[in-house]
């Protein structure tokens, strides 16, 4: 019995692992935002996948089996780090059975090492106050001014890994530059006269994209991070929107609509579905695309309900 | 502080003057007796006594106010300065670890704090109601306490540790065991103390099964709440092909263990388990496994037990209502071949689960038990459950559990499970 078994797992162990693909890198990137990003740098030079849907909430990704043979195959893992992956990344890393992507190894790359972060907690955090984020707030790949920084150190790191293909990765990058500094330039344009106008948002997906473009987050539905809505605190934002003339709602797509639509109802406000990330609705298929999205759609719901 | 100041005047002034009434007191007394002149000069000598004292009080109080004021000052500007920190050390961070700048509470074990794992305490308590003349649970307990340590070695390996305390108090190392992550030949190597991968329950910790106790299956066949969890080494690998996930895992282990027990050392336990993964869409996937597990039961010096076991899970999750909606079916089959003294008993045992997502916060799940007893089985015990599970968070759990067993000795047990699990500490990941 205990040779056979031996046999079996001997015969399983020698099958041949397939050859890597010559020359191109495969990179891995958590969220379709750094696919997309990882993908303006480096072209047609390497093969990028990203695990989490731009539909999906990426606080809660399933570490599927299939995700482990993805990071089995990557040279290169891009994370958005400040532990929005912490619930399920780790074991798949563990389970890579990749050295390149350790902890501390060249092939994993943080994405929020170069970004401006916000709502760093101080002082004492606890989770009384829901599902905080110690190391500040994760989402910020909605300040275009971190996508920029964010597309550098791919640059940076591709460079590395492919030292050949710097100079075209330098190329794309210097494109991907130009092409953000005229679209930001049409937004400033959009939005600017929209300054302050006071919001709520579901989650705090939006802190980057608010002080980017000068909006007013004055409340959440969430009473806390992760924490669903309660009537309470649903009647309290009631009341403060009301106050404060608040006309505009963002939810995620990944929310129930329930609550912001019963909240519309009484305060009059609209309730705008805005995409947190590329591939959050099917026509957003890049960084600059999903910009374009959000504030195409922000613009028009303002003027329909004339907030100021 | 202020007030503090405010009530030391008040305490010194009305002393001073419950001192200073009687001597007033006694000094009009005598001048009332005494000649006008002489009750005039007296007057005024007090007068001026009072006075002196007065601003002698004065005096005093003004000090005091003063260096009160210089310490509150102090103070403020300690409030005001800001926390020191320390930067996280390059090569530390990574999946999970601390990253940035830290803030230091103390001095000299600025280090020793960056490289601190990973700590969480899971408490998990239990209660039941109803009879059971089987096997009967305390009304209320606190079954088990977890604590677990998780961190990175070094570049090469990581470290668990999952320590339980039962309810009794004894403390047991329910799995402690490094991981190699960089090896070579895409394998991936344990060492230590572990559940093994025989099957899926097994590997299961208390606090992360869909119920509140373990199938019939489990008690009857593969060693109970503790199971085949030994020391040993555990090798598995994936292995490449353009269908599936495909993973082999082989296990040898010491021998000693709830179901398992070795004679002599070379009488080791060995596991092996294959698993195949598919997703059949975004939302949907199916999960199937076959587990051998084989050695010594201490009956006698050549008496074994083998067991085999087949798994199949399907789950259903959209990727839209993730956090709203998910179905999971399980159903496990174990056949277990003991050789005893002269029979050699054959039994079988299966449990069929399934797991609904209400809403945010509700689960409703159903459990269908049949298990052969492993040395006769001819007895067989057979139970159903419900379950209600209704999450306040991520990090708490309150579950009531109704649940029948119908024993082959021919009792039945209704009873009423509830348990409520709760987590501190590091935000564990959540296991597939």
């Amino acid at each position: 019995m205990s040779r056979l078994f031996l046999l079996v797992f001997t015969l399983a162990l020698t099958v041949a692992q397939p050859a890597a693909a010559a020359g191109k890198l495969n990179v891995i990137a958590t969220t379709e935002d750094l696919a997309s990003l990882a993908r303006d740098v480096g072209g047609d030079r390497i093969d990028v996948e990203a695990l989490a849907r731009g539909y999906q909430d990426p606080h809660f990704v399933e570490p599927k089996p299939s995700f482990i043979l993805k990071l089995n195959r990557a040279d290169l893992l891009i994370a958005v780090g400040r532990e929005l992956e912490i619930g399920w990344l780790p074991p798949l890393i563990n389970q890579s059975r990749n050295p390149k992507l350790q902890p501390g190894a060249p092939g994993y790359l943080d994405a929020s090492l170069t970004a401006k972060i916000l709502e760093l907690p101080s002082g004492q955090i606890t989770r009384a106050m829901g599902d905080v984020h110690p190391q500040g707030n994760p989402h910020y790949l909605l300040d275009p001014g971190n996508g920029r920084r964010i597309a550098q150190a791919i640059q940076k790191k591709l460079s590395e890994m492919s030292p050949n293909d710097a100079g075209y990765f330098a190329g794309r990058y210097a494109d991907f530059d130009k092409r953000l500094a005229v679209a930001e330039k049409r937004w400033d344009g959009q939005m600017a006269p929209y300054k302050g106008m006071k919001i709520v948002t579901y989650h705090r997906s939006w802190p980057n994209f608010a002080d980017r473009f000068s909006l007013d987050v004055i409340g959440y539905i969430e009473p806390r991070p992760g924490i669903p809505p309660s009537p309470s605190h649903t009647f309290e934002l009631i009341q403060e929107m009301k106050r404060q003339g608040v006309k505009i709602m963002l939810v995620e797509p990944y929310f129930d609509l329930k609550t912001p639509n019963a909240i519309a109802r009484d305060t009059g406000a609209k309730v705008l579905v805005m995409a947190p990330s590329v591939g959050g609705e099917k026509e957003i298929t890049d960084y600059l695309g999903l910009f374009d999205y959000d504030i195409n759609l922000l613009v028009a719901a303002i003027k329909q309900v004339g907030a100021k | 502080m202020r007030s503090f100041a405010r009530l030391m005047t008040i305490v010194l002034a009305s002393a001073w003057l419950s001192m200073a009434q009687p001597a007033f007191a006694q000094q009009s007394g005598g001048s009332q007796g005494g000649t006008g002149a002489l009750g005039a000069a007296a007057a005024q000598a007090l007068r001026a006594e009072v006075d002196r004292l007065r601003q002698e009080f004065e005096a005093v109080k003004q000090q005091y106010g003063d260096r009160l004021a210089a310490l509150e000052a102090r103070l403020k500007t300690m409030d005001a300065a800001p926390a020191a920190t320390v930067d996280v050390p390059s090569g530390a961070g990574g999946a999970g670890g601390p990253e940035g700048a830290l803030p230091v509470y103390g001095n000299a074990s600025i280090l020793s704090k960056v490289f601190n794992p990973d700590m969480a305490v899971i408490g998990d308590f239990l209660g039941a109601a109803g009879a059971n003349r089987v096997a009967q649970t305390p009304a209320l307990e606190m079954h088990e306490s977890e604590l677990s340590f998780q961190a990175v070695v070094d570049p090469y390996a990581r470290a668990d540790f999952f320590l339980t305390i039962g309810p009794d108090g004894g403390i047991d190392v329910e799995e402690g065991f490094l991981t190699f992550t960089g090896l070579p030949g895409g394998l991936l190597v344990k060492v230590g103390k572990l559940h093994s991968a025989f099957g899926k329950v097994n590997q299961m910790h208390n606090h992360i099964l869909p119920w509140a106790d373990r199938p019939l299956m489990t008690e009857n066949l593969v060693g109970g709440e503790e199971g085949i969890s030994d020391a040993g080494i555990s090798v598995s690998r994936l292995i490449p092909n353009r269908w599936m996930f495909l993973e082999a895992t082989g296990e040898v282990y010491r021998g000693q263990s709830a179901i398992f027990r070795a004679p002599s050392r070379g009488d080791l336990t060995y596991v092996g388990h294959v698993r195949g993964y598919q997703d059949l869409g975004e939302s949907t996937n199916v999960d199937l496994g076959a587990s051998v597990a084989y050695g010594h039961n201490g009956v006698t010096p050549d008496a074994t037990t083998r067991l085999i076991g087949v798994d199949a899970t399907f789950r259903y999750r959209p990727l839209r209502r993730a956090i709203y909606r998910r179905f999971l079916a399980r159903t496990e089959l174990v056949w277990s071949r003991r050789s005893e003294l002269a029979a050699q008993p054959q039994s079988f045992g299966a449990y069929v689960s399934g797991e609904y997502q209400l809403g945010r916060r509700w689960f409703a799940g159903a459990r269908f038990d049949y298990a052969d007893r492993a040395s006769n089985p001819s007895l067989s015990d057979k139970g159903e459950s419900l379950i209600l599970t209704y999450w306040p968070s991520e990090f708490s759990q309150i579950r009531g559990q109704l649940r029948r067993t119908r024993y082959a000795e021919g009792t039945t047990a209704n009873e009423f499970l509830f348990q409520f699990l709760f987590s501190i500490g590091a935000h564990g990941a959540h296991t597939f």
